[in-house]
């Protein structure tokens, strides 16, 4: 399972940063997604898998037996999926926009606020 | 009393809340906006006060949780000094942006989004957990997103590309690092971390996850090869936006260099960081000023310079001396001031002469002298000539330099502060002292200033005179200044104090 989930991890990574490096808009956003999903499987692998045993504390017991899901992760996880959710909308709509106003998808022609302006000496 | 750690998060937010519920009423939003910033900034004077004069770190463990389980809120020494600096920025914004932002963009939020970002800023300086800190920078960056495209110009989107997308690139491998550790060491609280890490069995992903933190607050901070999103678009919105952003934004990203190179990673696996560090700072410094040369815009040539000051900040935390954090400290809080006053001061020159373009514009001396004390302050005091703040902060952190050996890079931080000079002197003279190019009367073109009712222009002035006060008292007076930057230095290269005060509970 934990190697599986290596595999995965690693090919989005992989994906997330070939589409990053495209010069279309709609690959960066979605470049985006894919590292923001990798990064909270990693959280969720690195994190320690364990099967079938919940941290519960069974009835009549003080304290919990080994091993037993850590659930921080998870909680982490979740915070981290509502951010990523609510900035990844914000940036499409802002990728939309800059589309509206420029009238191009090629990242390669935003250039001008990068550049000295041209034209003189 | 330890409640208190809570205003400087929740009043801003508060403030926002009831902006929102008074949508249309402008004047409202301008007094509330007004009114938190002061009342914040009274908070965070009492904060240091009570953690300067009671000599104890004040804790607040969040739902009652004891440390190492819940989010604790610590304001030790370093972290009420940033907050006092980051109130005063957002005051004096607060009240600059009354007289410099459009109605269209106040209508559009613009007073409830500051006080996000404040908020977002000041929870960042204030809590113990390193995920909440990232929870803290995702609350920043969203504000600072939609106030960088408020006005929805060409030029703004363009900017905001690159802004957004290195940022949250920055994000993701924030959270990965946060994943990796906590893995790791099981905790995320700073000074449970600080605890366990040394004594960790498993230590082979420690260097990993050091250089994953670095990254990330390199991009924040905008060091030598990370910073490319800074130039590209803090020149791009209104001029009350580039400056609070140029004030606070990137030295968040040192903050947290500072905080987890000083206090979480000590220990001899991590300690080619500092290496790493002293010759990121040496580039930084040296690509951000010669970036600043080239320029002609006024906007530009200060925004290169942001990413040039920020490398005498990373030099003092690579040699980790006392003196050097001490004098990185110091540096950073002249930064601030003198920066974020030097974007008020170009927001007026702008509407005085009519451009950005140095080119296009001259002889504002003639008919505003004062004007030109009020850039000449900051101006020099960046550059650091004595008795200004910047003096004494370059002089700090060489000599600091010096102790520590680094001679090659002790030099290059001379040579950067030369450049620095001549580049502020270049907007004196092209915008003080030549002759306007332009036909016509140069009193003529400052219709965008004179237009403004009398309370606006004071809103615009103030803030100038604020900071430059600041950069004058603080350099006539240094002492006390030194005196807390060193007693701050001292706490945070000792963290057993900081440990302490978490994990032993609140008293």
């Amino acid at each position: 399972m934990t190697v599986m989930l290596a595999v995965i991890i690693g090919v989005l990574y992989a994906a997330g940063i070939y589409l990053m490096l495209r010069r279309s808009m709609v690959k960066v956003i979605f470049g985006l997604i894919l590292l923001g999903h990798a990064a909270n499987l990693m959280i969720f692998t690195v994190g320690r898998l364990t099967k079938g045993s919940p941290a519960f504390v069974p009835e009549g017991m003080e304290t919990i037996a080994e091993p037993f899901a850590d659930p921080l992760p998870q909680a982490l996880i979740l915070t981290a999926i509502v951010i990523g959710f609510g900035v990844q909308a914000f940036t499409i709509v802002l990728f939309k926009r800059t589309y509206q106003t420029l009238c191009t998808e090629d990242l390669d022609e935003m250039r001008s606020t990068d550049r000295l302006p041209e034209g003189k000496p | 009393m330890n409640r208190i750690i809570m205003l400087p998060v929740l009043l801003p937010f508060a403030t926002a809340v009831a902006m929102l519920l008074f949508r249309h009423r402008i004047a409202a939003h301008r007094l509330l906006g007004v009114l938190s910033s002061v009342l914040l900034a009274g908070v965070s004077a009492v904060m240091l006060h009570s953690v300067l004069s009671g000599g104890r770190i004040l804790t607040l463990q969040a739902g009652g949780w004891p440390a190492p389980f819940g989010i604790t809120l610590v304001a030790d020494t370093l972290s009420c000094v940033m907050l006092t600096a980051s109130s005063l920025i957002g005051l004096t914004t607060a009240l600059y942006s009354v007289g410099a932002v459009d109605r269209t963009q106040e209508h559009n939020f613009f007073h409830p989004l500051l006080q996000l970002l404040l908020m977002g800023v000041n929870g960042a300086f204030l809590t113990g957990d390193i995920f909440n800190l990232y929870v803290w920078f995702e609350v920043m960056l969203i504000s600072s997103f939609v106030l960088l495209v408020l006005e929805g110009r060409p030029a703004q989107f363009e900017g905001a590309i690159k802004y957004v997308t290195l940022n949250l690139l920055s994000s993701a491998i924030f959270l990965a690092a946060t994943g990796i550790l906590y893995g790791m060491a099981g905790t995320l609280n700073m000074a449970d971390l600080a605890l366990r890490l040394p004594a960790l069995e498993h230590r082979e992903l420690l260097s990993v996850v050091a250089v994953l933190f670095l990254v990330t607050f390199g991009v924040k901070a905008a060091v030598f090869p990370l910073f490319f999103w800074l130039p590209a678009s803090y020149h791009t919105p209104p001029v009350a936006v580039s400056a609070i952003f140029a004030g606070l934004l990137t030295k968040v990203g040192v903050y947290a260099i500072m905080r987890f190179f000083t206090t979480i990673f000590t220990f001899e696996d991590t300690a080619f960081i500092y290496q790493i560090l002293l010759w990121v700072s040496v580039l930084t410094m040296a690509t951000g000023v010669l970036g600043a040369v080239a320029q002609y815009d006024v906007r530009r040539l200060l925004s290169f310079h942001i990413v040039s000051q920020i490398g005498y900040m990373v030099f003092a935390v690579a040699i980790q001396s006392p003196l050097a954090i001490a004098g990185g400290l110091f540096y950073m809080l002249h930064n601030i001031a003198a920066k974020t006053n030097l974007f008020y001061v170009s927001g007026i020159m702008r509407r005085l002469a009519g451009s950005w373009n140095l080119r296009e514009i001259g002889g504002l001396y003639g008919p505003y002298p004062l004007l030109g004390l009020l850039f000449l302050v900051p101006a020099l005091g960046l550059a650091g000539v004595p008795p200004l703040s910047g003096f004494w902060a370059k002089l700090t952190v060489v000599r600091a330099g010096i102790e520590a050996g680094q001679w090659l890079a002790v030099g290059v931080a001379l040579t950067v502060g030369m450049l620095t000079l001549f580049s502020m002197v270049k907007i004196w003279n092209e915008a003080f002292w030549k002759d306007d190019p332009r036909e016509g009367d140069v009193r003529q073109r400052g219709g965008a200033y004179h237009e403004l009712s009398s309370l606006k222009k004071i809103a615009m002035v103030a803030p100038a005179v604020i900071l430059g006060t600041f950069t004058i008292l603080s350099g006539l007076w240094f002492e006390p200044f030194f005196l807390l930057a060193d007693r701050t230095a001292l706490e945070l290269l000792d963290a057993s104090r900081y440990i302490e005060s978490v994990t032993g509970g609140t008293p």
